[in-house]
């Protein structure tokens, strides 16, 4: 009798989840589309002042990746929940909290990622200089997982109730604030020729503590949603 | 398989004011079934809940192996669990539901093996969507053979069954205990087991 590794479990519970998006591809266009489309919508309702649009983009590009996180993180865990397969997930030998990483990550890779991509060409639509182009792509790289890691807590808290979508959203974006606050300092910095440095390192704190601690009360308010 | 036995002491358990039960004590060692029996709305899931640790007893303690189950990640190496829902994936094949269930726990027998016991062999790359309620349930039971843990803990295992699948289901059960295994269910049904090996709690 060979038991699995906890590596083993990591890497299957992200196989998972990446083989069931891939069934629901349509499920994993919507945020991305939300994304696109609030963005166009700016340079339309500006009209044509180029000078405002350039200003206010990397702020228009933010607040677009926040909200479409914020509309898929809600999947998280409600499927397992509903389907049973939370109560496995739970009974494993292995730590929850490391479980609940790899739920994360795979969220990470199929809501961050899509938009990582597509965010230089949002970019250049809103007449963003390249190298601050650059900057606002490091600050998503940095910010957007402690999006994720921030909002599994919320998820797993509301997940016993039916219609937590509204609680989930003022629960969460007030912890999303500080990131959101770094990250356009950051760009700002870059736009008007400061240092970045600290910003930077300041947002790459805050994502390393929200992966160590995170994860934990994640596990915790999971096992609560099962009692 | 070596000798396994949960234990519960003054187990009590309170819910919205209403005692469902309380001062509950049984051993239950390799080789017994533990059948749960009670009406609607007795605490029968709720007892089970409490042996599966998703829940804490508002009163006594559980012992495994005579050590108290209070960090329970010892005591889940050891217990499989059906619950109402199957915790199956609809959008994944029986093969990869087996898979996953066995990355997460230990890789015993073969999955083909394990289809091929439940009378699901052929159905590997079939999704479980397309299948019937029966049918998912024998593929949960699969699941139970391929990770091969001591104590298998199953509410309501017979629900949305034939009477040819509860007789191969209550077979496996006879068989798991046979070999030094545990169980503890619940179920509306008269069971079939080998009264020698059934011990009974009516809530």
């Amino acid at each position: 009798m060979k038991h699995s590794s906890l590596f083993q479990a990591f890497g299957a519970v992200i196989k998972r989840d990446l083989s069931l998006a891939y069934r629901h591809r349509a499920e994993l266009i919507n945020p991305l589309a939300f994304f696109v489309m609030v963005i166009t919508l700016f340079p339309l309702a500006l009209g044509a002042e180029i000078a405002l649009l350039k200003r206010i983009a990397p702020a228009i590009i933010w607040v677009a990746a926040l909200l479409a996180s914020l509309m898929s993180i809600e999947n998280l865990f409600r499927s397992d929940y509903d389907d049973g397969s939370l109560e496995l997930m739970v009974m494993t030998p292995h730590s929850l909290s490391v479980l609940v990483l790899a739920k994360v990550t795979a969220h990470w890779l199929l809501s961050s990622v899509p938009l990582l991509c597509i965010a230089p060409l949002m970019g250049l639509m809103l007449h963003m200089d390249s190298d601050v182009i650059g900057v606002l792509l490091l600050t998503l790289l940095l910010g957007m997982p402690v999006l994720s890691l921030i909002g599994g807590i919320a998820v797993a808290l509301t997940l016993g109730l039916r219609k937590g979508g509204a609680l989930l959203a003022i629960l969460v974006l007030p912890l999303y604030v500080p990131i959101l606050i770094f990250a356009s300092s950051a760009v700002d910095a870059a736009m008007s020729g400061f240092p970045i440095s600290g910003h930077l390192s300041m947002m790459s704190a805050i994502l390393f503590l929200a992966i160590t601690l995170t994860p934990l009360p994640t596990a915790a308010a999971l096992k609560m949603s099962l009692s | 398989m070596l000798t396994k036995k949960l234990e519960a002491r003054n187990l009590s358990c309170i819910r919205d004011e209403r005692v469902l039960f309380s001062e509950l004590n049984f051993v239950l060692t390799s080789g017994q079934v533990l059948l749960i029996e009670g009406a609607n709305g007795a605490g029968k899931t709720s007892l089970l809940r409490i042996l599966t640790g998703f829940r804490k007893p508002d009163d006594g303690d559980l012992f495994w192996d005579d050590l108290l189950i209070d960090d329970t990640q010892d005591f889940y190496q050891d217990t499989a669990y059906i619950g109402h829902n199957n915790g199956l994936k609809d959008t994944l094949t029986a093969e990869e539901n087996l898979r996953y269930a066995q990355a997460l726990a230990s890789i015993t027998a073969t999955i083909d093996d394990a289809l091929e016991q439940v009378g699901l062999n052929g159905y590997q790359d079939s999704l479980v969507r397309f299948m019937s309620a029966g049918q998912r349930r024998r593929l949960a039971l699969a699941r139970l053979l391929c990770t091969h843990k001591p104590l298998w803990i199953l509410d309501e295992p017979f629900t949305s069954l034939d009477r040819a699948s509860i007789k191969l289901f209550e077979q496996f059960i006879t068989a798991h205990v046979m070999q030094g295994g545990l169980v503890i269910m619940t179920s509306h049904h008269d069971t079939q087991l080998p009264p020698s090996l059934v011990q009974k709690i009516h809530l």
